[in-house]
C-alpha cells in the first residue's frame, strides 16, 4: 500500500488527468491549431503572398503602431499608478484599483462605443471637431484611444500585487542611505519589479496587438488606414477568402504562443504568481 | 496498549527511521523528542497512518493495523497549524467528526450538537461555538482542534508540536493545561516537540530520538540524571563538557562544587543572576573549552577575569564510541 | 487631517496626480459619456430601444449562452485546476500555459477558427453534422466559444485556492474518520466555493460582452443568433447612437453588478475566514 493517506488512487489520478487533458486539446489546443493548418491549406507559397499584399502590410504597420503607442502610455501609468497605490497610504485606495480594473469588465464593443459617443460626428464634441478639421473616429488617434482604454489595467494589475509584496523596506532604507526619489526608484524599485514589468507590457501588447471589438466599432474599417490585423482577417474571411484570413491569423497566433512561451520562461525562472491576478 | 516493531521509512535515499521498536503503556503520556530531522514526526504520522512505513508493524493492543486506512484508526491528531476547517463554524468543526460517521454509527443531531458544546465546555471554550476560526486567536484555535480530536473518542491522541505556533506564554499555559487534562481523561498519548523542557513537564515517559534512531527511553528523571548517550546528555538539559582520561565528561552546571585547590581551572568571563543562583560563564584554563556554572547565590559573585577551581559533584563519562564507559 | 499618512518616500503627489488625471481621461470621462447620452435622450426613447423584440432576443441569447458557458466552464475549470494543482505528469507546465492561451490570442483569430472547426465541412463539424447536431451558425457554437473564452477565468481563479488549502486539513479530515468522497464535498469543495463563484462571475460577465470570438461563428440571424454587441454595432453603424447607448447601458449595469458581487463574495470570505 504505497497511497499516501489523502490522495486518490492511481487509476482516478490518471483517469483525472486523462480527462482534463482531454478537454483542454478539444477546447483550446484544436483551435490553435486549425490556425495553422488552415493558413497553409494551400502550401506556403499562397501563405506568404496573402501577408505581403499591400493591405496585409498596412495592416500590420498599423498594429504595430498603435502597440508602440499605447503600451508605453500605459506603462507609465501603470508605474505611477502603483507606486501611489503600494507606497503609501490614503483613504479610497481599493476604490481606486476598482476604478483602474474597469475597462477589464467592460465590453470591448461598448469600449469602443464610448470614444464614438464623445468624438464621433454627432458626438458630444464632434462637431468642434469637425470644425477644426480633426478627425478621431475613423482614424488614427480614435484606434490608440481605443487600445489604450482596453488595456489600460494590464501593467497596473500586474505590478500592484507584486509591489504590495515587496513593501516599502528597499526604498526607504535607499532614502535614509541618502538617495535622491528618482535614484531610489531607479535603481531600487525598478530592478526589484522588471520581471513582474516584462511580464505587465507582454500581456499589454498581446492584447494591443490583438483587440478587435473596441477597434472595430471605431475604426470605420478603411482598408489600407484604419485596418488593424485582426480587422483585416475579418474582412479577409467576410470575403471567403480563407487562406488569407487564416495566414494573417497565424501571425497573431504566433505572437500569442511567444507571449504564452515568454511569460511561462518567467514564471518559473522568477517565480511570479500565475495567473491569481487575472 | 500501543506498540512498534522494527520500523524503518526512506524518503527517496535519505533514510528517516531506522528500526524504531517502542512500546506504549495504556493511558501514558510519552514525548518524542529530537531535533528537526530526527524522524519523531514520521513515526508519529506512521502510527496514525498518514505516512506509511517501508516495512515493520504498528500494533494496536495486538492488532496489527499497518493495512488499516487513518480513517479507520481512530486516531485523534492534532496538527501544528490546528488544520481547522476555515469555512465552518467552531462547532461544526467540533462536529465534523460525528457527522461523517457512517449512517448507523451516527448520532443524531441533537446528540452530535450537546456533545459539540460538551467539548467545548471541556476546552474552555464555551459560547464561541459560533465563531470562526480565524476570529481566534492561535491558543483558542489550537483548543479548538484538540475538542475537535477528542469528539471521536479516539483510542489514542496523537499531538504534532501542538504549541510549536503560539507565543511564549500562551505555550507555557496551555502546556499546563493539556496536563491537567490528561490527569482528567487518562487519554493514551503520543506528543512530538524539540523543545525538551516542554517533553520533560509534561510527559510520563521521554523518547529520546536522532537521526532515525532512538537514543534513549526513560522518564524524565532518568534521562536528565543518567543521559545513556552523549546526544541525550547535550540535547537534555545544559551539558557541560571535559575531556577524561578514557573519554569524554559531562556535567551539569549545578552539579558542581567550587574548591579551593585541585579540581579544574576555569577563567571566568561573564557572570550573571539567573533565579537563586550565579550563572558563570568561563574557560576551562587548560583546554578552552566553554563551561557553564551555576553557583548558589549565597555565595560571593565571582568577578569577569578571576580564575575559580571546580569539581564536578556528579558526572559521566563516556568512550569516544559514544557508549557510557 | 492630511489625506494621505506621513511617509519619507517622495512623489506622492505626482504619481497620484497623474494617476487619477489618466484614469479620469481614459477611462472615467468616457464611460461618463455612456450614461450622460442615456439621460439626454430621454427615458421613453431608453425604454423603446430596448424593448424591441430583436434586442429582447438578443439579450436573451447573450445572457442566457454567457450562463451557460460559465457553468460548464466551472465543471471543466475545477477539474483542470484540480489537476494541475494536485497531481504531476509529463508536460505540465506546458498545458498550465496553454490554459492562458484564450487571454493572449487574439478574438477575431479565435472567433474564425472556431468557426471552421465547427463549419458543416469542418474538423469537428463533419462528425457533428450527421448525427443531426448543428454546432455553427447557433446558439451551440455561441456557448462553445464562450466556454473558450470563459475557461481560463475559472482555473486561475480556483488554482491559487486550492494550493493554498493545505495538506494537513484533508488529513485532518481523514483522521476523524471522513471518506476520500466526504473530505471532497465537506472540506475541500466548501472551501473554493468562493472562488468558484468569481470565476464563474469573470467569465459569465465576459461573455456578455464578447465579440470576437462570437461574431463569426453565431452567424448573425436576427431574432436568432444576434448577441446583444452585435446590436450595438449595427445601430451604430445607422448612427442611432441613442439606440446602441440604451443598450450599452444595459450590458454595462449588468458587469458592473457582477463586479459588485464578486467584490462582495471576496470580502464576506476574507472576513470568515479571516485575513
Amino acid at each position: 500500500m504505497k497511497l499516501r493517506a489523502t490522495s486518490e488512487d492511481r487509476v482516478t489520478q490518471i483517469v483525472l488527468i486523462g480527462l482534463a487533458l482531454a478537454f483542454l486539446a478539444f477546447f483550446l489546443l484544436l483551435p490553435l491549431v486549425a490556425v495553422f493548418s488552415e493558413a497553409l491549406a494551400q502550401g506556403v507559397g499562397p501563405f506568404m503572398d496573402a501577408v505581403h499584399t499591400p493591405d496585409a502590410l498596412a495592416a500590420i504597420r498599423l498594429t504595430l503602431i498603435i502597440a508602440a503607442i499605447s503600451v508605453p502610455l500605459n506603462v507609465v501609468f501603470g508605474i505611477a499608478a502603483s507606486w501611489a497605490i503600494t507606497k503609501f497610504q490614503f483613504p479610497g485606495k481599493s476604490l481606486l484599483i476598482t476604478l483602474i480594473d474597469l475597462p477589464f469588465s467592460v465590453s470591448p464593443v461598448v469600449s469602443g462605443l464610448i470614444f464614438v459617443l464623445l468624438f464621433g460626428a454627432n458626438g458630444l464634441i464632434g462637431p468642434w471637431l469637425a470644425a477644426h478639421d480633426l478627425k478621431i473616429i475613423f482614424a488614427v488617434p480614435g484606434i490608440v484611444l481605443a487600445t489604450v482604454f482596453i488595456t489600460f489595467p494590464f501593467v497596473a494589475r500586474e505590478l500592484i500585487p507584486l509591489m504590495m509584496e515587496q513593501g516599502k523596506d528597499d526604498e526607504e532604507a535607499a532614502l535614509s542611505l541618502g538617495a535622491s526619489g528618482w535614484q531610489t526608484f531607479w535603481h531600487v524599485t525598478l530592478p526589484n519589479i522588471r520581471w513582474g514589468l516584462l511580464y505587465g507590457v507582454l500581456l499589454c501588447n498581446a492584447r494591443a496587438m490583438g483587440e478587435f471589438g473596441a477597434v472595430s466599432v471605431v475604426s470605420g474599417h478603411i482598408r489600407g488606414e484604419t485596418n488593424t490585423m485582426p480587422l483585416h482577417v475579418e474582412i479577409l474571411y467576410n470575403e471567403y477568402d480563407f487562406v488569407g484570413a487564416f495566414a494573417v491569423a497565424s501571425l497573431l497566433a504566433l505572437l500569442a504562443l511567444v507571449t504564452l512561451v515568454a511569460k511561462s520562461v518567467l514564471e518559473w525562472r522568477f517565480d511570479l504568481h500565475s495567473g491569481a491576478s487575472h | 496498549m500501543i506498540s512498534v516493531r522494527n520500523i524503518t521509512k526512506r524518503f527517496g535515499s535519505y533514510a528517516a527511521l531506522h528500526g524504531i521498536d517502542l512500546d506504549i503503556e495504556p493511558g501514558e503520556f510519552i514525548a518524542l523528542l529530537g531535533p528537526s530531522g530526527s524522524g519523531k514526526t514520521t513515526l508519529l504520522r506512521i502510527i496514525a497512518g498518514l505516512e506509511f512505513q517501508d516495512s515493520g508493524q504498528v500494533l494496536f493492543d495486538g492488532n496489527d493495523v499497518s493495512g488499516l486506512k487513518v480513517a479507520d484508526r481512530h486516531v485523534g491528531f492534532v496538527f501544528q497549524q490546528y488544520a481547522l476547517f476555515r469555512h465552518m463554524t467552531v462547532a461544526e468543526n467540533v462536529a465534523f467528526g460525528l457527522q461523517v460517521k457512517k449512517r448507523r454509527d451516527r448520532p443524531a443531531r441533537a446528540a452530535i450538537r450537546d456533545r459539540a458544546e460538551e467539548l467545548l465546555r471541556l476546552v474552555q471554550l464555551e459560547g464561541l461555538g459560533g465563531r470562526y476560526p480565524g476570529q481566534l486567536s492561535g491558543g483558542q484555535r489550537q483548543r479548538v482542534a484538540l475538542a475537535r480530536a477528542l469528539a471521536i473518542e479516539p483510542e489514542l491522541l496523537l499531538l504534532d508540536e501542538p504549541f510549536g505556533a503560539l507565543d511564549a506564554k500562551v505555550r507555557k499555559d496551555l502546556r499546563r493545561w493539556l496536563r491537567d487534562l490528561h490527569k482528567q481523561m487518562g487519554l493514551t498519548s503520543i506528543f512530538v516537540t524539540h523543545d525538551q523542557e516542554e517533553a520533560l513537564e509534561l510527559a510520563d515517559r521521554v523518547v529520546v530520538m536522532d537521526h532515525g534512531k532512538i537514543e534513549q527511553v526513560g522518564t524524565p528523571e532518568e534521562i536528565y540524571m543518567n543521559p545513556a548517550t552523549p546526544f541525550v546528555s547535550h540535547f537534555v538539559g545544559e551539558t557541560n563538557r571535559m575531556a577524561g582520561q578514557s573519554g569524554e565528561v559531562h556535567f551539569r552546571p549545578h552539579d558542581v562544587d567550587v574548591v579551593g585547590e585541585g579540581g579544574e581551572a576555569v577563567l571566568v568571563d561573564n557572570v550573571f543572576r539567573k533565579g537563586g543562583v550565579w550563572r558563570v560563564e568561563g574557560a576551562l584554563v587548560e583546554t578552552s573549552l566553554f563551561v557553564e556554572i551555576d553557583l548558589d547565590a549565597a555565595l560571593p559573585q565571582p568577578r569577569p577575569g578571576e580564575t575559580i577551581r571546580i569539581v564536578p559533584r556528579r558526572s559521566r563519562l563516556f568512550n569516544p564510541e559514544g557508549g557510557q564507559a | 487631517m492630511t489625506f494621505k499618512r506621513q511617509s519619507i518616500l517622495p512623489g506622492f503627489g505626482p504619481s497620484f496626480g497623474y494617476t487619477v488625471l489618466y484614469l479620469s481621461l481614459i477611462v472615467l470621462i468616457p464611460l461618463s459619456a455612456v450614461f450622460l447620452k442615456s439621460s439626454t435622450s430621454g427615458w421613453s426613447h431608453f425604454w423603446q430601444a430596448i424593448r424591441s423584440p430583436n434586442v429582447v432576443a438578443a439579450y436573451r441569447l447573450s445572457f442566457g449562452a454567457s450562463l451557460a458557458a460559465g457553468l460548464i466552464s466551472v465543471a471543466l475549470g475545477f477539474l483542470i485546476a484540480w489537476v494541475l494543482v494536485r497531481y504531476s505528469f509529463p508536460g505540465k507546465r506546458v498545458v498550465s500555459a496553454l490554459v492562458d492561451l484564450p487571454f493572449a490570442l487574439p478574438t477575431a483569430v479565435a472567433g474564425i477558427a472556431l468557426t471552421s472547426l465547427y463549419a458543416p465541412n469542418g474538423w469537428i463539424g463533419q462528425f457533428l453534422e450527421p448525427m443531426g447536431i448543428k454546432v455553427a451558425f447557433t446558439s451551440l457554437g455561441i456557448t462553445i466559444a464562450l466556454v473558450f473564452i470563459g475557461l481560463p477565468f475559472v482555473v486561475r481563479s480556483v488554482e491559487p485556492v486550492l494550493a493554498d488549502l493545505g495538506k494537513d486539513v484533508e488529513e485532518a479530515a481523514a483522521t476523524l474518520g471522513a471518506t476520500r468522497y466526504q473530505t471532497f464535498a465537506r472540506v475541500i469543495l466548501p472551501a473554493i466555493g468562493p472562488a468558484l463563484l468569481t470565476g464563474f462571475a469573470m467569465a459569465f460577465a465576459r461573455g456578455v460582452g464578447e465579440y470576437g470570438s462570437v461574431i463569426f461563428i453565431s452567424g448573425n440571424m436576427p431574432g436568432k443568433t444576434e448577441i446583444a454587441p452585435l446590436l450595438i454595432v449595427t445601430q451604430l453603424e445607422q448612427y442611432a447612437y441613442a439606440g446602441a447607448t440604451a443598450i450599452a447601458t444595459v450590458m454595462m449595469l449588468a458587469s458592473f453588478s457582477v463586479l459588485l458581487l464578486i467584490n462582495w463574495i471576496q470580502a464576506v470570505s476574507r472576513q470568515r475566514m479571516g485575513a
